[in-house]
Parts: C-alpha cells; structure tokens; sequence
C-alpha cells in the first residue's frame, strides 16, 4: 500500500492505494468511476483513456500510485465549451452506438482538438489510433470531430 | 432522406426518415450509461473460472481444498454442486437434434478453456489467486482439430453421437443432368478462418439474491430469455430467475450463447450474497465462440452467354467442441449458397464437424456471410473463365420477385440487386490509379442477399406493452435487448410516429424477463422487425382506446381526434390529459395495452428433399465496391475507397442506418484481412487485442453509405433489417478487388494476408 494523491476532476484524491492496483481499477472499483471502461486490461483498445495532465492515456497501463501529484480527467469532470461541442456533435452524428468506447473516444478527440489538430480525416485518423470501436465503423466519429475542427473556436 | 410519413396519427411526431440523435447516445457520450461489469456493492464477491488446459482429457481429480482454505474465498463450485449439469438445445428448431453441453465438465474436457470450476472470492486478485490453487488431473487424450478429418472413420469420437454435428441438404432440378451437358463448368474452392466478435466491453456481469428467493442475474448478454435455461439449471421454477440486460457494449452474436450467465446465477445461488464476474480479453479470445471456419467446394454450370445454369456446392464447417448453434448457423449459409441469383438445378449439402476446438456459434452474417465469400467469387471466376465483364454476369443472373430460391421457395417483396448495384457504381467513379508507380490497384464488387427474422417453423413472436400516463407522458415497454444499434430507442420512435407525439414523450423501458415483456433476444436481424411491429401494434391499440376516450370527452369522431402534448383536440373540443385520465377511469377503459406480434409461421424445412415452402421471412439485398491498391513488394492491400448500398424497404433513422452498414463494412474489412484467431492444438496463438488485429481508424477507409427505399419489408413502416446485411458482402468485395489488382492471381483463403498475397504473385 502507498499514500498517493491527485487531481481527479478538480477534486483532490488521496488514499492508501494497493502497489498492484492499475488506476483504472482503482477509479473503477475503489472510486466507482464507472465512466471510465475497461475493455482488454492491455492498452490496447483506449477504452480506459482519462487526461493525465492534459495528456489521453490509457489508465490500465498505469499504477494508482504513478498518478501521484498529477491531474487526472475523465469524461465526468465539468466540460469547458469545447468538451461541450465534441459532445453535441457526437449526438447530432450518432457517433456511438454501444457506447462503450465512447468516453475514452471523447476524451482523445478533446486532446486532438484542444492541440490544434487538423480537420483532415487522415490526421483525425491517426490520432484515434489507440481507441478501438467495434460498432461504428469509426465514419460518424470522424464526421462530429471534423465538424468541430472545422468550427472551433467558436466565434465571439 | 425524404421525410416521408407512412403510418402515424393525425399529429406532430414525424421524425422517421429524418436523421434523428437517438437518446440513448447522449448518456453514452456522457458517461453516464452504466454497463453490466460496472458496479461494485459493499459485500459484493467476484468470481473466476477454472478452465481447462488442455483440448480433449479425462479428468480424474479436481481438488478444492487448497483454494477453499484460502482466506477470503466463499466458494469453489464443481459439477457437483450444479443442480441440473445439463445445458439442452434443439438449435434448428425441427425436432432434428438436442444437443447438451454440461456447465461445469467434471469427466472429460473437449476444448482449451472449458470451464471446470467457478472460484468466489472477497476480491479479484484473491478469486484469481485462489483459482490457482485448483489442482485439476487430466489424463490427455488423442483430439482432432480438423472437421476433415473429425470425419473420418479413424477420428476420434467427440460425441456418443459422432462427428457429424449436422447435415443440411438443399436441392433443385436434376444437377448431375444439367452439369453434364453444360456448356462451362468451372469448380472453385474457397476457405474462411475463425474470427472473435472483440466487442469492447468484456462478458461481464452480477447476480444477487433478492428477499423473495428470486435469483437476479444483471449481466451483458443479447437474450434474457435465457432465464429458463438458468432456472431449469438450478432446478427452480422459471418464475424464480430473472435476467436483466443493461445496455450491451457490443454483441454481434458473441453474447447470444450464455457467456458468465450461468457462473454467476451458480455463485449467488450457493454464497447467497452478490456475485460480480467479468471475463479477461484473454478468455474471450481464447474461449468464447468464434464465426465458423468454413471450407466451399464450388461447381458452376454456365451457358456461354453466362446464363447460370446448376450449382452444385459442398459446405464444410468447424463446429468446435459443442454444437451451440452451429445446426442454425449451417441452415442459413445452406439457403443462400448460390446467391442472389436464378438457378435452373442446384444441390447443396452443408455439413458441420465436431472437433476439439473452441466450439464456434453465431457471429453477424450468421452463415450467410461466410456462404458469399464462395459465391461472389465464384461470379467473378465465372466471368473471367466466359471472358465476361463481372457485373454483366450479374446483371444477367439476377433473382427476380416471383423467382423461386433453390430452396423451392418464392420470392415475394423487391429485389433491388440493379439498383444497388448501379448506386455504388455511380458513387465509386472513375477507376482507381496506382499513387506511385509500381503499386497495383484493383476494383471489386458483391453482391447480396442476408435474410432477416428467424425460419418460419419457430413460430416467433415480440410484445409490447405501452401506457399514458396522467401528465401525457408514455411508457414503453419491451423485453429487447440494446446491443449498440439503438434497439431501444428506435421502438420509441415507432410508438411516437403512430401516436403523433414527440419521441421525447415516449420513454422505453426495456430488457428486463421479469418486468418487460417479452420480445425474443435480439439476433438474426430479428428486433426492428419483430419488436417493432409490435411496437406499431401496441402504438395503434392505445391511441385508438385515447381516441375512443377523447371522443366521448370532446364529442365528435373517434378518428379525427388530434393527440397534442397537452391533451387531445378535436374538431368540438380539447381535453387536458388529465381530464383524459379521469374520463378513461370513468368509462372503464384502460389506457395501457399489450400487443404481441406473430411473425408468418409454416411447416419445418423438408431436409430429406432439400426443399421448403418458405425458410426465412424475407432477405435484404445489397450491393458493395471497393478499390484496393497493393504493395507487390510486401503483398499489404490498401483499401482506398468503400461504398455500401442495401434496400432497407424503408430507412427509419438513416442516422443509425448509416451506422449499421459503416460498422459493418469496418468488421467486414477486419475479416478480409487482419483478423484471424490462430490455434495451433487447440491453444490460442493470440490471445491479445495487440495481436488479434481488429482495425483501427487509421487502418480503413472512408465508408460511404447509400440507402435505397424500395418502401417493401416485412418490419414496422415496411422496413427491412440491416443489422447483419452490412457485413457479408465486404469480403468479397475486397477479394474480388485484391484479384483485379493481382491480374487475376487469387488468394482463395480469409484473411488476405501480405504473406498470401506474395505468396499468390510468385506462384504466379
């Protein structure tokens, strides 16, 4: 066991964390975060991705205790007005359909946007890479992503 | 897409045909839906399988005692402690076969990862720790790993029964006859490979036990019906068990079979305390049902002018160690093994073979899939053997309404094959060009032809229930399950179409074998037709009784009366809903009704004669092309463009439609060419998403979808289903490309791999 503490979605964590226990077990089974999925424990699919420190990560690769004094995300933190749009443009194009990968999905395509990613489907594309969705095709989350791109930031 | 409004009152609904944001996606996007593995209680035990090593032992001991010494651990569950260790199944649903698999095997083991034991434990770590200290003694025996060879008389026997799992025969016209004096005969031979559904959320769920003694099961699976199998395994009444389906992360047939549903009943049912088990990306890889590897034996008959004449086809397939529902599975690929075409003589026999691999079961495409990667190849074959342009072939050959199947059996609604086919050519445009020298670029088409609902003889049937409520809300009610493609929410849609209101006045409870009726699980493209039917039915009843009601209050007809958000208007008057509610109590009229559908029933399928009055309630059609280019030097295949069209009778959200066929095409992409679970024995040689390569963004291309709307299907508003349609013609599509690219060099087995594609060059 190790005392660790951080950020989680402008709230301070601290705990007596299990030196085996990966954060995404720990935000599932210890906090109850079920937002955050898990789907092959390898980091592989993204399914578990939160911002580290800005940065999408797959939370079953880490340990709890490596979050120390870091700011952890998840789709449940208050959205600024970009989160806001990427969601609403997921709606408007049905770009989930199981949903299971979405909030891992969500939060990649923020950090795409945020650093100034391009619009082009290829570089969108690329930057997906490591969030698997089985059901979509990947078509529709391309076209909301695109469409924010395209859009953001807003004006005014 | 035109909103056009078919059925529907008199009022203000009118979303279908519109590209509508489902409700469900909202909560998706936000986190919020939770899941069948997402919950953790206080005193909330987990458990673990012990599965089995090896692909074919005697077992002589199983010992517990180590592991339930271990602090911690509440249960080890064998064999013995399964009230009814028998799972029984007719899966063809003609009387032709029961087939039982136990729960937990105690004697023998017939695949590599049967399970054997259940563990329940404090906690995860320690269910894992303890399952390793269950010291099970097998006794190796000989395993075959081929259905070839499972065949033959030296193989060893997997089942009392024998090898053969099952046999289907379909026969038109004297075929021996036909081949015998036809002009061209070409024989082909095509293979596919085991493929994993790798949804993304795992086989995950809990179990409790409520005060009055019912077992709840919550867990990810496409049926609920499964209840009874559950009850009748421990023993109970029916009426004790009840299975809930949260929204699915993905099903795609993997969650059709019973996956943790058992384990979980078993450990609440002996701990008394809830139970929570998911399964490992490793064990679903290595131990769940995968498609059916099939191998094709092809003969065509042609006349020179490439008018079909007889085909006469050999369907072998890999049924694994149980049967699940391979009988079903083989029936389907048997119906459409010579496509979407007129045939004058055909003869199919389709066998399964038992053999020690993981047993394999439904998977979209369900057979039929499988069945158009031989036909759709074969056409393009044919016409290079005829010296024919491949689509004029098609065009040449194409089932007709009024046609009869090889099955014997007529086809009555649109065939829209022309007009998918022209959509996509349209769409593709000009003909690929390499992007640097030295690349090879290939076009590629298929056809096909996918039926939806279930066969005729299971007699199957949907409810729905459907209330007002006093503040002009509505319930809906249905026992479906929501695997992803909005099988929910699109029943809600329905019921406001025909009551005239907003969809948002409609809210859809669902999956729930206790509190929701019963619709049938959601497989075989069955939902939107059956439940949605019934959804229209259910809709209908009650804005009738509103009417009736709303009449008596207003005055004036029945039929004029208008359903608004605050109440009901007629040409004499409004009424508030409540005022609606009080006047329905008055006159006894209950505002809430239960409708079940019955799709067309008939007589089983003749498997003597090879023929039936009917099999499947309908068939979607579809067309899809691609282009390709390929590295010579690696053999990797690039696909550059995709179009996809079906006839889905009618679009009702062309939102999720889209979504369908670009999801399909994307697995159907992973089958053609990455995805491949290896086994060498038995064991699984990628039991990892790392190594079992399902594509990513990056890897595909973009997916366009047209939909056409021939206004005939035998679903709600004339809808046809598209949920499996999508993913059958991928594979061909691509192989037929990969082939134009490679001058005709085939690469005959899934996937098309680099290496094969190399391989297929220099033999060239």
């Amino acid at each position: 066991m190790t005392e660790t503490e951080f950020r989680l979605n402008g709230r301070v964590v601290r705990g007596q964390m299990a030196d085996y226990a990966t954060l995404a077990a720990y935000l599932r089974d210890n906090l109850g975060h079920f937002e955050v999925k898990a789907g092959c424990g390898e980091g592989v699919c993204g399914a578990c991705t939160v911002l580290l420190d800005g940065e999408p990560l797959a939370s079953c690769l880490l340990l709890a205790r490596q979050a120390e004094g870091c700011t952890v995300e998840t789709v449940a933190a208050a959205a600024d007005g970009l989160r806001q749009a990427l969601a609403e443009a997921f709606v408007r194009w049905e770009a989930a359909q199981c949903g299971y990968c979405t909030p891992g999905m969500l939060l990649t395509a923020y950090a795409y946007v945020k650093g100034g990613g391009s619009f082009d489907s290829p570089s969108i594309r690329r930057a997906l890479a490591g969030n698997l969705c089985r059901c979509t095709g990947y078509q529709h989350i391309i076209d909301a992503i695109a469409e924010v791109v395209s859009t953001w930031p807003a004006e005014g | 897409m035109a909103g056009r409004r078919i059925a529907g009152g008199p009022g203000v609904g009118g979303t279908t045909g519109q590209k509508f944001a489902r409700k469900d996606v909202a909560a998706k996007v936000a986190g919020l839906v939770s899941y069948s593995g997402d919950t953790q209680g206080a005193g909330m035990l987990h458990a673990r399988l012990v599965r089995s090593l090896y692909p074919h032992a005697r077992i002589t001991e199983i010992a517990i005692a180590a592991a339930q010494a271990l602090p911690g651990v509440a249960a080890v569950l064998t064999a013995r402690d399964v009230p009814c260790n028998v799972l029984a199944e007719d899966p063809s649903g003609t009387g032709g076969g029961v087939f039982t698999q136990p729960v937990l095997a105690s004697t023998e083991v017939r695949y590599v990862g049967e399970p054997l034991a259940v563990v329940v434990a404090a906690s995860p770590v320690l269910a894992d720790a303890a399952a390793q200290l269950v010291k099970v003694t097998y006794e190796p025996l000989p395993a075959v790993f081929d259905p070839g060879l499972a065949l033959a008389d030296d193989a060893p026997p997997i089942h009392p029964g024998g090898n053969l799992c099952v046999q289907w025969h379909v026969n038109k016209g004297n075929v021996e006859e036909v081949l015998a004096q036809a002009p061209v005969v070409i024989q082909r031979e095509y293979a596919t490979q085991f493929v994993d559904h790798a949804y993304l959320e795992p086989e995950a769920g809990s179990a409790w036990l409520e005060a009055d003694g019912v077992i709840v099961i919550r867990a990810a699976t496409q049926v609920i019906e499964h209840y009874r199998r559950l009850a009748g395994m421990l023993n109970l009444p029916h009426s004790r068990v009840r299975l809930i389906a949260p929204y699915v992360g993905g099903g795609f047939g993997g969650k059709e079979d019973m996956t943790v549903e058992p384990y979980l009943a078993l450990a609440a049912f002996h701990t008394r305390r809830p139970v929570r088990m998911v399964w490992s990306r490793q064990e679903s890889l290595q131990a769940r049902p995968k498609r059916h590897p099939m191998r094709f034996q092809y003969t065509v008959a042609a006349s020179r002018d490439g008018k079909l004449e007889a085909v006469d086809i050999n369907i072998l397939a890999d049924a694994g160690a149980y049967a699940l529902l391979t009988p079903r599975v083989l029936f389907a690929a048997a119906v459409v093994a010579s496509g979407p075409y007129r045939v004058l003589a055909a003869r199919v026999v389709a066998r399964a073979g038992y053999t020690h691999n993981v047993p394999s079961s439904a998977f979209r495409g369900f057979g039929a899939m499988q069945a158009a990667v031989a036909y759709e190849q074969i056409m393009d074959e044919l016409a290079e053997t005829l010296g024919m342009d491949p689509l004029e072939l098609r065009r040449k050959n194409f089932l007709q309404r009024g046609d009869e199947l090889a099955t014997g059996e007529r086809v009555e609604t649109a065939v829209w094959l022309p007009e998918t086919l022209n959509a996509v050519q349209a769409a593709l445009g000009p003909e690929p060009q390499p992007s640097r020298p030295g690349l090879l670029v290939g076009r590629g088409y298929a056809m096909n032809m996918q039926p939806y609902g279930r066969t005729v003889w299971f007699g199957d049937q949907a409810a729905v229930w459907m209330g007002l409520e006093n503040d002009g809300s509505f319930h809906l009610r249905a026992g479906v399950t929501d695997v992803g493609g909005g099988q929910a929410a699109v029943l809600g849609q329905i019921a406001a179409e025909v009551l005239g209101v907003l969809p948002e006045a409609v809210t859809v409870h669902f999956g729930d074998s206790a509190l929701t009726p019963l619709t049938g699980g959601t497989f075989a493209t069955r939902q939107l037709y059956m439940s949605g039917n019934a959804a229209v039915r259910a809709a209908e009843s009650l804005r009738e009784r509103i009417q009736r009601v709303a009449a008596t209050l207003c005055g004036g007809d029945a039929k004029t009366v208008v359903i608004e958000s605050q109440g009901v208007r007629t040409a004499r008057g409004s009424a508030r809903w409540h005022e609606v509610a009080a006047a329905a109590r008055q006159a006894g009229v209950a505002l809430e009704v239960l409708e079940t559908f019955f799709a067309e029933s008939g007589p089983g399928y003749d498997n003597r004669r090879g023929t039936a009055a009917r099999t499947f309630p309908d068939f979607t059609y579809g067309c899809h092309g691609c282009d390709v280019e390929i590295d010579p030097e690696t053999g990797q295949v690039q696909i550059l463009q995709y179009v996809a069209s079906h006839d889905v009778g009618r679009a009702i959200n062309p939102l999720s439609v889209e979504g369908q066929i670009q999801g399909g095409v994307a697995q159907g992409i992973g089958y053609a060419l990455t995805e491949e679970v290896l086994f060498h024995e038995g064991q699984c040689l990628n039991g990892t998403l790392a190594q079992y390569l399902i594509p990513a963004a990056a890897d595909l291309p973009p997916i366009r979808a047209l939909i056409l709307e021939s206004g005939e299907g035998k679903g709600p508003l004339n809808a046809r289903g598209i949920g499996e349609p999508a993913i059958s013609p991928v594979a061909p599509a691509v192989a037929n490309a990969v082939a134009r690219a490679l001058g005709g060099a085939r690469v005959r087995s899934l996937p098309i791999t680099g290496e094969k594609v190399v391989d297929t060059l220099f033999e060239r």
